[in-house]
């Protein structure tokens, strides 16, 4: 390279790879527009959010189902996310809604559905049936390749520490207040064993189904959390009210 | 790296410019329609941009010119399935259940509907064959707990049987005989007894008929063959819900196991559920709706 050709003008892109700190400077700007793009919107998502009647955050006893539906990795065969087709909502049920999955943490949309989308599965069956089939899926439907959790009727419920679970939520945006914090324990009881008044429970969490979930009223098992949490799943939300099919009459832009 | 770009002999292709020890590098232009098809992809997102719904803003997404939406696009797609099926569905919505057998076709179209309604909602407790299993009825024979013509089980259909929150379920409870202490253990086994030879299965005893006759009957009637008010099952013929033995009828003195099936008012529509009804009465059992005139039909012929 002869010295008339370094003196020559640097213009253009050159003077990107000949200028190590306007280089990173150029770089940090492109990389920010990046990063803007998908983490600004996180600061508003709760926005997009419909209005809707109903959501109530989980009672302790179904939050402890969910914990237990997690553990088992139930969403790797089951989503819980009606989308807005014909064929899945005349299956399963009204299309899901944000709200109803906004106090999930994590939520359970998932994404594989070797069993059917359970997002609406709360009072399709009854306790009896889905105790028998978490025993034995096989006896209800035989075609079925689900694995037994018979185990989870044998396991009692552990809960001592479900006010600290609640604590946990309460700092991501669930609004349990202090007396529920204060009474979960209780909570659970109260909404499984049907010889505990269950207190003012059904006002705290409007809807809640007290009764014992798993047939064996003696014990709380965490099959009762189970099943109180798949029979409150999709329920809490009336889709089919006037309210709220106001509302979504009224969405656009999705 | 100067500017010394010039035509490579052998290629009569452009080089770059660029020259490191000897080496060069062609500056071999794109393929003309890989180029033309790549702007007009371009010039596809800009318009798709524009009129369906694509920019996150705020509240939502900017909402297209065209104003799509997923939402309607499922609500037109039931529309339009609607729409076919509107006649024969208002058509069953509008007949009183007495009358839905007297007209043939709209019969046999709602049987056809329920059946296909069947496969999606029922089969997972009462079977693909609707045989039932233990603790689910069969209902393909002529047994009826709570009644077989059409309007009882359109009945059960809408507001379920034992369904937690459904106002107007049917619903019934047998005591726990043995859990809670009503009888001892020795008078369970007497009233066991007792049950079995309804079926001629032993000798019928003096003491489980005095029992029977003070805690069962009741419910079960004198002759145990079941009373539709409170949904209780016919003791005296061959088919039981939870098992035909001496230890299955021991259980459910002891601490009874009650069926429970959700009421489907509020998850299906009216003509749903009626087709429903007509499938569920077309599978052999339905009962005619003059024999139910009498409340208290009893036994009719069967064991």
């Amino acid at each position: 390279m002869s010295d008339t050709q370094v003196q020559e003008k640097v213009t253009g892109h050159k003077r990107f790879e000949r200028n190590v700190t306007l280089l990173g400077a150029a770089a940090l700007v492109t990389v920010a527009i990046g990063g803007i793009v998908e983490i600004a919107p996180l600061f508003w998502i709760d926005n997009t959010i419909e209005p809707v009647e109903g959501m109530r955050p989980y009672t302790p006893l179904e939050q402890a189902g969910r914990d237990i539906y997690v553990r088992e990795g139930c969403y790797a065969c089951h989503s819980q996310m009606i989308r807005p087709f014909r064929d899945e909502v005349e299956r399963y049920g009204h299309y899901s809604l944000a709200a109803e999955s906004m106090y999930d943490h994590p939520f359970q949309w998932g994404s594989k559905r070797t069993g059917p989308d359970l997002a609406r599965v709360g009072g399709r069956y009854s306790d009896g049936w889905h105790v028998q089939h978490l025993i034995d899926p096989q006896s209800v439907v035989p075609e079925s390749v689900m694995p037994t959790y018979g185990f989870l009727a044998d396991a009692p419920l552990e809960f001592e520490h479900i006010a600290d679970n609640l604590v946990a939520l309460s700092y991501v945006g669930v609004p349990y207040t202090q007396t529920d914090i204060e009474q979960a324990r209780q909570d659970v009881i109260g909404q499984a064993d049907p010889d505990t008044a269950p207190g003012d429970l059904v006002e705290r969490y409007p809807g809640a189904q007290v009764r014992d979930f798993d047939g064996d009223p003696d014990r709380i098992t965490e099959m009762d959390a189970l099943v109180a949490y798949l029979q409150v799943l999709g329920t809490m939300v009336d889709v089919n009210s006037a309210a709220a099919q106001e509302v979504l009459a009224e969405e656009s832009g999705r | 790296m100067a500017n010394n770009q010039r035509i490579d002999e052998p290629t009569g292709t452009e080089t770059v410019g660029h020259e490191w020890d000897g080496i060069e590098e062609l500056n071999t232009p794109l393929p003309r329609w890989w180029l033309w098809t790549f702007y007009a992809t371009v010039i596809w997102a800009i318009g798709y941009v524009i009129v369906y719904p694509a920019i996150p803003l705020l509240e939502k997404g900017t909402e297209g010119l065209w104003g799509w939406t997923s939402r309607g696009q499922l609500e037109d797609s039931v529309a339009d399935v609607a729409e076919d099926r509107a006649p024969i569905m208002a058509a069953i919505a509008d007949t009183p259940i007495q009358d839905l057998p007297l007209n043939e076709e709209l019969m046999t179209q709602a049987v056809a509907g329920g059946a296909a309604a069947f496969r999606v909602h029922c089969v997972q407790c009462h079977g693909a064959n609707a045989a039932g299993s233990e603790g689910y009825p069969n209902l393909t024979d002529d047994e009826w707990l709570w009644g077989g013509n059409m309007q009882e089980i359109e009945y059960t259909l809408a507001n379920g049987i034992r369904h937690p929150g459904a106002p107007l379920t049917r619903t019934s409870a047998m005591p726990a005989f043995g859990r809670d202490g009503i009888l001892s253990a020795e008078q369970i086994s007497v009233v066991t007894d007792y049950v079995l030879s309804l079926t001629d299965r032993g000798p019928a005893n003096a003491a489980g008929a005095e029992l029977f006759a003070a805690n069962c009957t009741v419910c079960h009637g004198a002759d145990g063959g079941g009373l539709r008010a409170f949904g209780t099952p016919s003791l005296n013929d061959a088919v039981w819900l939870y098992g035909s033995g001496a230890e299955d009828i021991r259980a459910q003195i002891v601490a009874p196991r009650h069926g429970v099936m959700p009421a489907w008012e509020d998850k299906l529509d009216p003509a749903t559920i009626r087709m429903l009804a007509a499938y569920v009465h077309s599978l052999g059992g339905g009962e005619d709706f003059m024999e139910v005139a009498q409340p208290a039909d009893e036994v009719d012929g069967e064991e």
